[in-house]
């Protein structure tokens, strides 16, 4: 933490004092030069499960299904149409006239390859959550494809139209993912024209995309570079070897955007939530356990200011959030009880529940020291002694899933898909991940998970959401934000799910 | 000569399969593999299948066994997080650490005997002031911090040099002079020490005594002696520059192999980091066999014992 203040107070110094013009970009050469600050693993977007990887998954490859990012609504990308035609079975007629970038010729042959391949879980695509809700897909024509579900899946458009794209199926057969990562190939607007696994990754505009809701590719060439270290990207982006950042920490993007025009800062909301999880259920092995109690429970989402913590440290476009999921989402009604920031309330409820004098319990975290560190001492202040502990991401998450957190701080991104499932269930459905295990919980979440009827869905979600906010299971706290920085150059209004969208991009 | 070699060498493959073993426990202990591995968006199905996939369920020391006879035999697995080969990974990357680590090295000696040595003869005259500054600067400034300072200057106030990347060799004038910066200093006083003692020995005042000039005593006679503890240093530090150059590799977006064992241990890609370790153990066994060997060279009392 304090080096990277001293870093960024080091290069905000320096920065000043460096007062040359900002190279202009390289517009001239039709190349749009942008910086990953993760190594991504693998440009196959079934074995990687980062955001790096999302954002080539929409370049290269297309899903059968597309979700406009502004309206939500749903339109045909590689299929034109599809129904159910039966509680788990979505029958799809495929677009023709499509080409994979390497020549082959897009038919259901390649979908049913592709769906078959990755539901199987021994072919071990990392997000198994992703694929796994598929059974099959079998060939009706050439042109007509039905996929079958293991359940009844209602979010099944939704994935479609996110994670699940279309890979050629001669090709992928020959090659593997290792192979595919290496060499991608797709139907996507851009087409991969090299990759140094990890390090650099360049595309080019696909020709001959499809009349795709995507729509059509402008800027000719992408060159993306991992650099770890955000200054440096700052550095390049001075010096006008890169054109886009994205990611920057809020003190950074201030800085950046008090230079007036030299360069194009804007900020989006994602979907990830932060969050609170208290061992309601008492699986910790706290003795005796305070969070059993629900009194203890509403203090710690009283005692926390929300809004200071996302005015002062977030910034952007974050904003408090009452559910354990983020209001875009289908089913997540926002309409629940909510806990303004009344410390006097807080010790008045500790009072009630037998801790007068507070009581200490370990706190844990992974990510955003700070976040976590101004949420103990909003805790600490009221009398909930923290022992604030900062652990790496997997020994948390083993930690969690035996049960032995009392209170945590832990975030969740949904892995962008605008559904209240993929949050509320991941976490109140009795798995090792839940704290509560609510049974009255489960069997309303159940319900809206099984069901196709959006009515049914939206009214078990609210009332399952509404009691998790009555009984104070968890304190949700805020929806995160990123921002991107442009040169003045390049057009690009990001979007609110955390996806570069190369295809939207124009030089201005 | 032989037997010295041969008992070298033994040691050197204990200390290797020593330090292979421990570090494979310490990945163990740091968290759950499948996890991490996972990824942070991961459910726990997701991590059960992982499990599952990679056999972490089976006891830890079937897994080092398992690990190890494949590493005697030369294969090092695949990458975890990469899903490729680990000896390509690497070969890969350790060039770019190889490259950095001699350049840093070069710069280092280079730069750190020459001022040593002339602080030690007007020792307390401005040279060795200037001298000293330079190494208590070397040592106090972090790293990644006059990195950036190079950055501005070079890379954006006057444009003579790229930010950041490895394509060329103006690439690697900034890492080289920060990573060998970094060394300098603990090299610089060495010399400067050693040569103030030597200087006031007695078969110095007897060379100056016969009519030896004055650079035939400072260098046959006097550096001869006081950079033999400086090549032991010399030879731990490049061990150092080709496992810890981290903070420089990240600064500079360099892609080497210590960023890449610092990003591994991060994601519990144990065979990369397995091989990673390897990798660096014996060049630190190297580098002081080798240095070793540099000062019986400088040395003829050395090679009889």
């Amino acid at each position: 933490m304090k080096a990277a203040y001293l870093k960024t107070t080091a290069l905000a110094l320096a920065m000043s004092v460096a007062t040359s013009g900002v190279a202009l970009a390289d517009k001239a050469n039709d190349t749009l030069r942008v910086a990953y600050t993760k190594e991504l693993e693998n440009v196959d977007s079934y074995f990687n499960s980062s955001r790096e990887g999302v954002v080539m998954q929409r370049a290269v490859w297309d899903g059968l299904i597309y979700r406009d990012p502004i309206t939500n609504e749903y339109k045909g990308n590689l299929a034109t149409s599809w129904e159910w035609i039966d509680d788990k079975t979505l029958e799809l007629t495929l677009r023709e006239g499509v080409t994979f970038h390497n020549g082959d010729a897009f038919s259901a042959d390649d979908v049913v390859a592709t769906v078959n391949f990755v539901a199987k879980e021994e072919n071990g695509a990392k997000t198994q959550r992703n694929v796994n809700w598929m059974e099959s897909a079998e060939k009706v024509d050439d042109f007509t494809v039905r996929i079958k579900t293991k359940e009844v899946f209602p979010a099944a458009i939704e994935f479609l139209s996110g994670p699940v794209s279309i890979y050629p199926a001669e090709y992928y057969a020959e090659v593997g993912p290792s192979g595919m990562g290496l060499a991608p190939v797709g139907t996507g607007p851009y087409k991969v024209v090299e990759v140094v696994p990890g390090q650099k990754f360049v595309l080019e505009k696909n020709e001959n995309y499809h009349d795709s809701p995507k729509g059509q590719p402008s800027i000719g060439r992408i060159e993306i570079r991992t650099i770890p270290d955000v200054n440096t990207q700052i550095a390049e982006l001075f010096s006008g070897s890169l054109d886009l950042i994205w990611q920057v920490p809020a003190d950074q993007a201030e800085k950046l955007a008090a230079m007036g025009d030299q360069f194009v800062v804007s900020n989006e909301s994602t979907m990830r939530v932060g969050y609170l999880s208290m061992d309601a259920a008492g699986r910790s092995s706290m003795d005796p356990n305070p969070f059993q109690d629900i009194k203890v429970r509403q203090a710690v989402n009283y005692a926390i200011d929300r809004n200071a913590i996302v005015d002062n440290l977030l910034k952007g476009e974050s904003k408090v959030v009452w559910t354990p999921c983020f209001p875009s989402q289908f089913g997540c009604d926002q309409n629940v009880t909510t806990y303004p920031y009344d410390p006097a309330k807080a010790k008045e409820l500790l009072a009630e529940a037998g801790y007068p004098n507070g009581f200490e319990t370990p706190f844990y975290a992974y990510r955003d020291r700070d976040y976590a560190e101004a949420i103990s001492s909003y805790l600490n202040a009221v009398g909930i002694k923290t022992d604030f502990k900062m652990l790496q991401y997997s020994a948390l998450r083993e930690l969690n899933m035996k049960g032995d957190v009392p209170l945590s701080f832990q975030t969740w991104g949904s892995y962008s898909i605008n559904d209240a499932s993929a949050m509320v269930s991941q976490f109140f459905k009795h798995g090792s991940l839940d704290s509560t295990r609510d049974d009255q919980v489960l069997e309303w979440l159940d319900v809206a998970d099984q069901s196709n009827v959006p009515e049914t869905r939206l009214e078990y979600y609210t009332k399952a959401l509404t009691r998790i906010a009555d009984e104070a299971y968890w304190a949700p706290m805020f929806s995160y934000n990123t921002n991107y920085v442009t040169s003045p150059e390049v057009d690009y209004t990001p979007t609110a799910d955390e996806v570069l969208r190369f295809t939207t991009m124009r030089w201005n | 000569m032989l037997p010295f070699i041969l008992k070298r060498l033994g040691l050197a493959a204990l200390v290797a399969f020593t330090v292979s073993f421990i570090s494979f426990s310490l990945l163990f202990l740091s968290g759950d593999p499948a996890a991490a591995l996972a990824g942070e968006t991961a459910s726990g199905e997701d991590i059960e299948a992982i499990r599952r996939l990679y056999g972490f369920d089976r006891p830890m020391l079937v897994q080092y066994g398992e690990w190890l006879f494949q590493a005697l035999r030369g294969d090092f697995g695949e990458s975890y997080y990469f899903k490729l080969p680990v000896a390509s990974l690497i070969a890969d990357r350790l060039s770019v650490t190889m490259t950095l680590g001699v350049c840093g090295i070069t710069f280092a000696l280079l730069t750190a005997v020459p001022l040593g040595v002339v602080a030690a003869i007007r020792p307390n005259s401005i040279i060795d002031r200037i001298a000293l500054f330079l190494s208590v600067a070397g040592q106090a400034m972090p790293s990644f911090w006059f990195g950036l300072i190079l950055i501005v200057l070079f890379g954006i106030k006057l444009r003579w040099l790229p930010p950041s990347g490895a394509s060329t060799w103006q690439h690697f004038i900034m890492p080289t002079i920060v990573l060998g910066y970094y060394a300098m200093p603990a090299i610089m006083r060495l010399t400067r020490a050693g040569m103030l003692e030597v200087l006031n020995s007695d078969y110095i005042r007897t060379a100056r005594a016969k009519g030896a000039g004055e650079g035939r005593v400072l260098f046959k006679h006097a550096l001869r002696n006081a950079i033999i503890p400086v090549v032991s240093l010399a030879a731990v530090q490049m061990g150092f520059m080709l496992g810890g150059s981290i903070v420089v590799e990240s600064v500079f977006a360099l892609h080497g192999a210590g960023y890449l064992a610092w990003e591994s241990i991060a994601r519990n890609d144990l065979p990369t980091v397995q091989a990673l370790i390897l990798i660096f153990s014996m060049f630190y066994i190297i580098f002081t066999f080798l240095a070793d060997v540099l000062n019986a060279w400088l040395d003829p009392r050395m090679r009889s014992s």
